[in-house]
């Protein structure tokens, strides 16, 4: 991706040296990624007609409800004419042994020439249970590498995600229908290589293309990059938000919040009343005391090798990013039993990242606390989940030098970075009611970034 | 709903069976919130930005606090000492920059440094008689973006050269024009009929009164000291918004000492025998904008905001600096005995005491007034309010740290005491206290021309 900042002449240089090393690497070639309007979300679903590949009664149904949002849904192979798949969706819940896949999977590759660009590639396919015979759950387990595989291959913004079942959610359950119609959607423009764990069957909102209406959200770090996206995306999706940042960061987190009508909170985290300061304004006016979705974006970096760490960069990165986390929603759990908890983690905390072991300790743990309210929550009708950005292009990664931004952006499967609002419409989805069926789980938002699961 | 809220007698109370289209006063308004900017020294962080810029960004601000977007509040009362002629309806131009409803009436007001306390005791009138139940005062003063002004001649012969109709009259218009005429006239606060600045003239109230420089010097540290704290304790986490990159009021030194005070040298006073007054203990000039909210209790009820402290009562009174019969700013040695002398209270009724610090020599020169039997007899007619405990006394800092945009400190010490007693009123009932205690704040302003705005908030 050339600098804009290049001086003319050198960027028809710059553009044919990227695309040597592109082909030279096997990269994939950058293109505009296929997302969100917010003047007609969801409108249309997908860049054009639906394939659904397979037979039975889960193919049935997910084809019955995909023609029910209006979509151009086809069950015959036969490439449409004029016209590209905007999607095709391969159902796999019936696989019992190796094998079983071969004519579904084969049928996909003949329809891959035929894709859009910014297409979507979805198996929906059975989690591996613990009762499963050693064939099926080879089978099962089979699909995810068919996924990720599939994701290094597909180009023109095209991607490749799963949606594994858990054995007692049925496809029309509202979290499978509403995971898929993410994953279909231009929300997901970045979010590629992923499985998605369905567990439980969730609700079906009011509205699919407002899904938060009538909630009140509550988002951390809010005045800025992500955490300013995130609101945007949340307001559009119905949610009235309670925008929370340091009091130094008070008027960029007033423009934000006022933008989309919602409340801005001068608040540090870190503070040990911050849990029962935040509760005391959610209880006040225009909340009134509602409070249904927290989401702890509040990150810092202070990057070091760890040789040379001091701990004014270790301590300050454990408060912020991790244990401030923890201490909020402790305090707020108690009030709302039921809350749903949607938490910033990295990348960096799955695969490591030289020059991050503050970082990755704080991001690491966001995962294992997000595992472990899930449990707590879900007694109370709650949820938690993460989601892992990778190299998303921000004030913070506009900061790493030129080379290794170049790199962090070309090793994805997509050829490039992300967007602030594609982690925010991750968030979004996290928040909403039909990704109820989902726990625990950790979404990627990386665009398959070439490092880790 | 308004059970929750402090329910002072009505009339409307007493008799509920009315004729129902009758809008009956509420009795009562009460301080919602507020917002300011940190203040800037002059020429500082604020350098670029206009009266009206601030003031916009100042509602703003209360607006994302409060989350008021969208709402149509009953009028917004704003204004600028310094004005430009641009300006000349500031406060609607202001509500129109924001995300108010655009259906919001707004009226431009000035009184000097009692701008935005003259506007929140206006509105707290409205809203007890029930014409409106909420309104901002708010005010904002930029000394950087201070108007300049051209020559009286230059001005007199560009009107006329307007008026011209023939080249031979303009150009015979234009040979009248001498270079000195086109030189700017610099913008000053001086007062017009004494020529005197501010600081000569409390320089001659500080003689009169005998204020020492040891004196003025330690209400400019506790001033200091006391700030310091407020900020680093929080209070102004729900009373401030930062603008364009300062986060906290540029004059706060919060490591200066009695020391460091009394070797500045003298500024104002000079031309007499011994100066006292510094740089430490007179305001800077300063940059930013406040806005505070009020409402009836019923309209803070029905937007689950809260009843701060409701406006009990205010007063204003004027001097005759002019002829020499008192000091400038002194007024606030008249307004505040007569508003507490009308309300039956003392001083020991009052919790906590905010006299703007125009000069330190303000706040001595006003308490040591209250105290002398003398002077309230012979002046006022009352008895002496007697000695002010200091520990009651702008214990969150007030101008001489912070800073004073002249417009601004009104709404600055409305907002700040209205939490301060809340925060009072909050820890007596955890306490164990009755909720029928009051927890009373007294604020004077004083101000240009002799004047001065006193006003009773009770929590």
């Amino acid at each position: 991706m050339p600098s804009p900042t290049l001086p003319a002449p050198l960027r028809g240089v710059s553009k044919q040296l990227n695309r040597t090393i592109t082909q030279a690497l096997g990269l994939t070639e950058a293109v505009t990624l296929r997302r969100t309007d917010p003047a007609s979300v969801d409108t249309p679903l997908t860049a054009g007609p639906v394939l659904v590949i397979g037979q039975g009664g889960d193919a049935d149904a997910v084809a019955h409800q995909l023609h029910d949002w209006h979509l151009d849904v086809r069950r015959n192979l036969a490439a449409p004419t004029q016209q590209r798949w905007g999607a095709v969706v391969v159902v796999l819940t019936d696989l019992e042994a190796p094998g079983e896949e071969a004519e579904r999977v084969l049928a996909l590759g003949a329809t891959l020439r035929e894709l859009a660009r910014s297409a979507r590639v979805v198996t929906l396919s059975r989690a591996v249970g613990d009762g499963d015979s050693p064939a099926t759950a080879a089978a099962r387990a089979g699909v995810s590498g068919l996924v990720r595989s599939l994701g290094k291959e597909l180009r023109q913004g095209a991607t490749a995600n799963g949606i594994e079942l858990a054995g007692e959610v049925a496809v029309t359950d509202p979290a499978a229908l509403g995971t898929l119609r993410f994953l279909l959607s231009a929300r997901s423009a970045f979010v590629d290589g992923q499985l998605l764990p369905v567990t439980g069957p969730g609700r079906a909102p009011q509205d699919w293309t407002r899904p938060l209406v009538g909630t009140v959200v509550v988002v951390t770090g809010a005045a800025r990059g992500i955490g300013a996206e995130t609101v945007r995306v949340l307001a559009r999706d119905g949610a009235h938000v309670l925008g929370v940042d340091v009091p130094a960061a008070g008027e960029a987190l007033a423009q934000v919040m006022n933008e989309v009508g919602g409340v801005a909170l001068q608040l540090d985290i870190t503070s040990p009343d911050a849990g029962e300061r935040l509760l005391e304004r959610v209880a006040r006016g225009p909340f009134n005391g509602r409070l249904d979705v927290l989401v702890h974006n509040a990150g810092i970096l202070r990057d070091k090798l760890l040789a040379n760490m001091r701990p004014e960069q270790w301590e300050p990165v454990i408060a912020v990013n991790l244990a401030a986390q923890v201490a909020v929603t402790t305090a707020v759990a108690q009030a709302y039993p039921g809350l749903v908890q949607v938490s910033l983690a990295s990348t960096s905390g799955i695969a490591g990242n030289r020059g991050q072991t503050n970082y990755g300790f704080s991001k690491a743990g966001v995962i294992g606390a997000t595992q472990a309210w899930a449990a707590v929550l879900a007694d109370g009708g709650g949820r938690a989940n993460a989601v892992a950005p990778g190299f998303i292009e921000t004030e913070m990664t506009a900061s790493i030098p030129t080379m290794q931004r170049e790199i962090s952006r070309r090793v994805s499967s997509l050829g490039q970075g992300g967007k602030p609002v594609d982690v925010a419409e991750a968030v979004a989805f996290l928040a909403s009611p039909q990704a109820g069926g989902i726990n625990g789980a950790v979404l990627r938002v990386c665009g398959q970034n070439l490092v880790g699961r | 709903m308004t059970s929750t809220t402090p329910t002072p007698s009505t009339s409307s109370d007493a008799d509920p069976v009315g004729p129902p289209a009758t809008v009956r006063p509420s009795g009562t308004a009460v301080v919602v919130g507020g917002n300011r900017t940190p203040f800037a020294k002059a020429g500082g962080h604020f350098a670029g930005a206009s009266n009206l810029d601030m003031l916009t960004t100042v509602l703003d601000g209360l607006v994302a606090r409060l989350g008021l977007a969208g709402e149509r509040i009953g009028e917004v009362r704003a204004g600028a000492v310094l004005n430009h002629s641009k300006d000349f309806n500031l406060a609607r131009e202001a509500v129109l920059g924001t995300t108010l409803a655009p259906t919001t009436p707004a009226v431009t007001v000035q009184r000097a440094c009692a701008t935005s306390i003259e506007a929140a005791w206006d509105l707290a009138n409205k809203i007890t008689l029930g014409q409106i139940s909420s309104g901002i005062a708010g005010g904002a003063d930029s000394t950087s973006d201070a108007p300049i002004v051209v020559s009286e001649r230059l001005r007199h012969t560009l009107l006329k050269l307007n008026r011209a109709r023939t080249i031979p009259d303009r150009l015979k218009l234009v040979g009248q024009l001498r270079p000195a005429d086109l030189a700017p006239v610099a913008p000053n606060v001086n007062e017009p009929r004494t020529g005197l600045s501010m600081g000569e003239h409390q320089a001659l109230t500080n003689l009169q009164w005998q204020v020492t420089r040891e004196a003025q010097d330690a209400v400019a540290l506790a001033s200091h000291t006391q700030l310091a704290r407020a900020w680093e304790d929080g209070l102004f986490d729900d009373l401030v918004t930062p603008f364009r990159g300062l986060t906290r009021d540029a004059a706060l030194r919060a490591d200066t000492t009695a020391e460091a005070l009394a070797k500045l040298r003298t500024v104002f006073g000079n031309d007499h025998p011994e100066p006292t007054m510094t740089a430490g203990n007179s305001t800077p000039l300063s940059d930013g904008a406040a806005a505070v909210l009020l409402a009836s209790p019923a309209w803070a009820a029905e937007h689950g905001l809260p009843a701060l402290a409701r406006v009990v009562d205010a007063e204003a009174a004027a001097v005759d600096f002019v002829h020499g019969q008192e000091g400038l700013l002194m007024g606030g040695a008249y307004a505040v005995p007569r508003l507490l002398a009308r309300q039956g209270l003392g001083l020991d009724d009052i919790d906590l005491v905010e006299i703007h610090e125009a000069f330190a020599g303000v706040v001595v020169a006003t308490t040591a007034a209250w105290a002398d039997e003398t002077f309230c007899s012979e002046e006022l007619g009352l008895p002496a309010l007697g000695t002010l405990d200091t520990a009651k006394l702008n214990v969150a800092g007030s101008s001489l740290a912070a800073g004073h945009p002249f417009a601004a400190t009104g709404a600055r010490i409305v907002a700040t005491l209205a939490t301060l007693l809340a925060r009072r009123k909050a820890a007596l009932i955890a306490d164990g206290g009755s909720p029928d205690t009051p927890v009373r704040g007294l604020i004077s302003v004083c101000a240009a021309g002799g004047q001065a705005v006193a006003m009773l908030l009770e929590a």
